[in-house]
């Protein structure tokens, strides 16, 4: 029997308000409160309640022991749902009890900091894993890296923190001649089984499903449950892993994506051509085919499966380092505010919105996208970043005055050369 | 192919992208082995000539009649005086000027052999009517002594002489619009410059635009059919000299230029600069241009306090223009209505950041420019700063913009406009 792995990324970023410099030094305020409540709750409307309801009815219908799915909400849009949609945090919490979801852990800010720190990208981790305790008692054991983002140390690292499996890109580079649809394991952290994106069949349903000039357009429940019994037999894992927006917001309702997505699924139960399993489920039937090395990060990301829509040009590496500079300094102060925005200013949406590709095949790059530009988008978080580090900078001061002012204290009976400290 | 090209510039004599593009695509078309004789208003005799034709509307020789023929066009024209200075493109703001003639009287000189020469000033003076006529009087005349299968006018001011060959000799007539009544006046154009304009658009076989943004705005405001109009590009010539050194400075210069009128939107560029003035101490603002709103520019400036922070340089000529932009370090072109806007691409080519507004064609081929609502002077404000402040604009402005440049050749062009006249003579 076949397993399928479907696995949904939930994530929306705390986007900018249109910030300039006259604000820089003036206003601390940096997100765009109207815009993202607005597109919560359309996408609450259009994609999460519509979706989940959905969902529901097939785990109902079959049991969690055929159709599963596992789900990642970042940080970011689990914050937003209890800001601006509740009902939609409670409607995952609904669906969890079922049964029939694995929670997988990620980095709360949604957040590139693995290629800046690792100490910063664990705290996050952490963080995100607090996060789904508090809210479904529940604790990870399969992480996923921000869009995907795959390459040995980060493996180490994952392993090390207690995760057994992880997911990433079944890109060629790391899987050379071998099938995305079968078991892996990290060549550099052998207890850490891989689950690698059949992004053929992913992007069939997450990109080309409503594509009218695809020559498979338009793609039905039997010609994608066909395709999926064409392949080997001994081919038995297939992992489908796409944004969960898809389901009635990249692929509207209107192109029938919901139906097409039930009838899948119940073709598929009724035929007993396969099992829809969440990793942790898979683990129990599969042994790793290989182990896989890959020294430099890869993604999901485009064609090129790098990191190059977040980090491919001079905008997007200048805004990355001048955001990481501030860690150190960020370290002397807890302030939560500044906390608060320090994960916000992590998330890698907005290194997404400075992407040169924008201008070529930026379709994909436009979808919540607020900005006209490059351009707009960099000088906008510049500006935000500006006012962000001359907060930072004052707070780190202001914390170092006082430890100094302490151990000056500590150190002599007379606090009378704390004001030289300074 | 033979085409008689008419045009109201060419170099060196430059007021505005007019005589650039009118250069460019003369080359162009000659790289595609066009035969083009450009006739102009007034030949100096220092215009560059390589491999075309060029002739001064002085020159060619009329016989002298009694009685002028007079195209069946002509009497759409309404003729009035008008007791003020006329033309959009006043160089100076003289005494009014009278002008009722609607067809150049007959004066001397005449030759011996009963032929005269007109006069023409070649200049955008206040009696630009009157030499425009003039202009189509003379070209009329070259019917039978050029010989052409096409004829090619350039902007309202040789509409009148382009038409008047075609009802003589039945060729077609394609009318190049670089600049339409509409751009340069605003919502209140003059009714005599935009009567020739209409005139040509309907009277020619074919209309080019300079820009998609050119091409949508004639068939609105003339009710000229889309399908008549073909948008053709303009292009900037390689460089072809180096880049002169910069003095060390901290100084920033944030440099407009162009005409100072209503069309280039100056006003934006100084309410921008107020906002900027403040926050950005290295900011210097340089005003490269003349025209008729200069004065009041001037004034404002002064009221907010700013002169120390301005530079007012008056008209610039090409060779001065590449030294101001081998100095600036973002070139801002906020015009309230732009058909193309070709010094944006000579600003490009120098290497300097571009902030365009969004009314502008020249948008439309430099998808890497930096773009802003031309009444958005706080957003314009805001991409200036992050121009001169955030140092990763320059460098990946200057990748991406210069290879979409590298795409913007004249002879590309020239393909477009070749293939249009191919279109009306099979």
């Amino acid at each position: 029997m076949r397993h399928i792995c479907l696995y949904f990324q939930v994530h929306q970023p705390f986007r900018l308000r249109i910030y300039r410099f006259f604000d820089i030094g003036v206003s601390h305020d940096y997100y765009h409160e109207l815009n993202n409540r607005a597109l919560m709750r359309r996408i609450a409307q259009k994609c999460y309640l519509p979706m989940n309801t959905l969902l529901q009815r097939l785990i109902e219908r079959w049991g969690p022991e055929r159709f599963s799915v596992s789900f990642a909400i970042s940080g970011g849009a689990l914050e937003q749902m209890r800001l601006y949609a509740p009902e939609v945090l409670e409607s995952f919490q609904r669906l969890h009890k079922t049964g029939g979801v694995e929670l997988v852990g990620e980095t709360y800010a949604h957040s590139l900091a693995c290629l800046k720190s690792r100490r910063e990208f664990e705290a996050q981790v952490r963080k995100h894993t607090e996060t789904l305790e508090e809210l479904f008692s529940v604790r990870p054991t399969t992480f996923r890296n921000t869009e995907l983002v795959f390459y040995d140390e980060v493996a180490r690292w994952v392993a090390e923190m207690g995760f057994s499996a992880m997911l990433a890109e079944g890109a060629d580079t790391l899987l050379g001649w071998r099938s995305p649809n079968y078991l892996y394991q990290s060549a550099a952290a052998p207890d850490l089984l891989l689950f690698l994106r059949n992004y053929k069949l992913s992007d069939d349903i997450a990109f080309r499903f409503s594509n009218r000039e695809w020559s498979e357009w338009p793609l039905t429940a039997e010609k994608f449950a066909g395709w999926i019994a064409d392949l080997p037999a001994e081919q038995r894992l297939i992992n489908l892993f796409m944004d969960y927006e898809t389901f009635g917001e990249h692929q509207w309702a209107e192109t029938g994506i919901f139906e097409f997505f039930e009838s899948w699924v119940n073709r598929m139960l009724e035929q007993g051509a396969a099992r829809f399993v969440t990793p942790t489920q898979a683990r129990k039937d599969h042994s790793p085919a290989a182990s896989l090395s890959v020294p430099a990060p890869l993604s999901w990301a485009d064609s090129e499966r790098d990191l190059t829509a977040w980090l491919g040009n001079e905008l997007q590496t200048d805004a990355f380092d001048t955001l990481y500079s501030l860690e150190e300094p960020l370290r002397q102060t807890s302030a939560p505010d500044l906390q608060r925005d320090w994960l916000y200013l992590q998330t890698s949406d907005h290194f997404y919105y400075m992407c040169t590709k924008f201008f070529s095949d930026g379709d994909v790059h436009k979808y919540f996208n607020p900005y006209n530009s490059p351009y707009e988008a960099y000088v906008t978080y510049m500006n935000v970043l500006s006012d962000f580090r001359e907060r930072v900078e004052s707070a780190a001061k202001l914390a170092k005055k006082q430890s100094e002012t302490l151990s000056t204290a500590e150190a002599s009976p007379e606090p009378k050369g704390s004001a030289e400290a300074s | 192919m033979k085409v008689l090209m008419l045009g109201w510039e060419f170099p060196p004599r430059i007021a505005g992208g007019l005589a650039v593009a009118c250069y460019g695509l003369v080359k162009g078309l000659v790289h595609h082995g066009v035969e083009v004789t450009f006739v102009m208003p007034l030949r100096s005799g220092e215009e560059p000539t390589n491999g075309y034709r060029l002739l001064g509307a002085q020159e060619i020789p009329i016989p002298y009649t009694h009685a002028i023929e007079l195209p069946p066009f002509w009497h759409q024209v309404t003729f009035y005086g008008v007791r003020t200075a006329l033309g959009p493109y006043l160089e100076q703001l003289e005494a009014p000027v009278l002008h009722f003639e609607a067809v150049p009287q007959p004066v001397p000189p005449l030759t011996e052999s009963g032929q005269l020469f007109l006069e023409f000033s070649g200049k955008y003076g206040p009696d630009l009517l009157s030499e425009v006529y003039r202009y189509a009087y003379a070209v009329s005349h070259l019917a039978e002594a050029v010989e052409f299968d096409i004829i090619h006018a350039h902007d309202w001011l040789t509409y009148l002489g382009g038409l008047w060959l075609k009802a003589k000799t039945g060729k077609p007539l394609v009318v190049h619009i670089h600049a339409t009544e509409y751009d340069r006046s605003g919502e209140n154009p003059n009714p005599e410059i935009r009567a020739i304009e209409e005139m040509g658009f309907r009277g020619a076989d074919l209309v080019t635009a300079v820009s998609f943004y050119t091409r949508a705005l004639v068939a609105e405001k003339y009710g000229i059919p889309l399908e008549k109009i073909w948008a053709v590009h303009n292009a900037v010539l390689p460089k072809d000299r180096q880049p002169i050194q910069r003095p060390p400075s901290s100084r920033k210069v944030v440099t407009f230029l162009g005409r100072v009128t209503h069309q280039k939107g100056p006003e934006y560029f100084v309410e921008a600069a107020a906002r900027l003035a403040p926050c950005l101490p290295e900011a210097h603002f340089v005003m490269a241009g003349t025209g008729d709103l200069l004065r009041s520019t001037i004034r404002r400036v002064a009221q907010l306090r700013l002169g120390a922070r301005f530079s007012f340089t008056g008209f610039l000529p090409p060779a001065e223009v590449e030294r101001l932009f081998d100095l600036s370090d973002v070139y801002v072109m906020p015009s309230v209505s732009e058909p193309f806007g070709i010094s944006a691409l000579e600003a490009l080519r120098a290497g300097v950041p571009v902030i365009l507004s969004k009314q502008s064609g020249v948008a439309e081929v430099l998808p890497h420019a930096l773009k802003v609502d031309f009444w958005d002077v706080e957003g314009l404000a805001n991409l200036i700063y992050g121009v001169l402040r955030y140092s990763a604009i320059r460098p990946f402005f200057i990748r991406f913009a210069q290879a979409e440049l590298a795409q913007l050749q004249w002879e590309r062009a020239s393909a477009r406009v070749l293939e249009a006249y191919q279109s009306l003579l099979v």
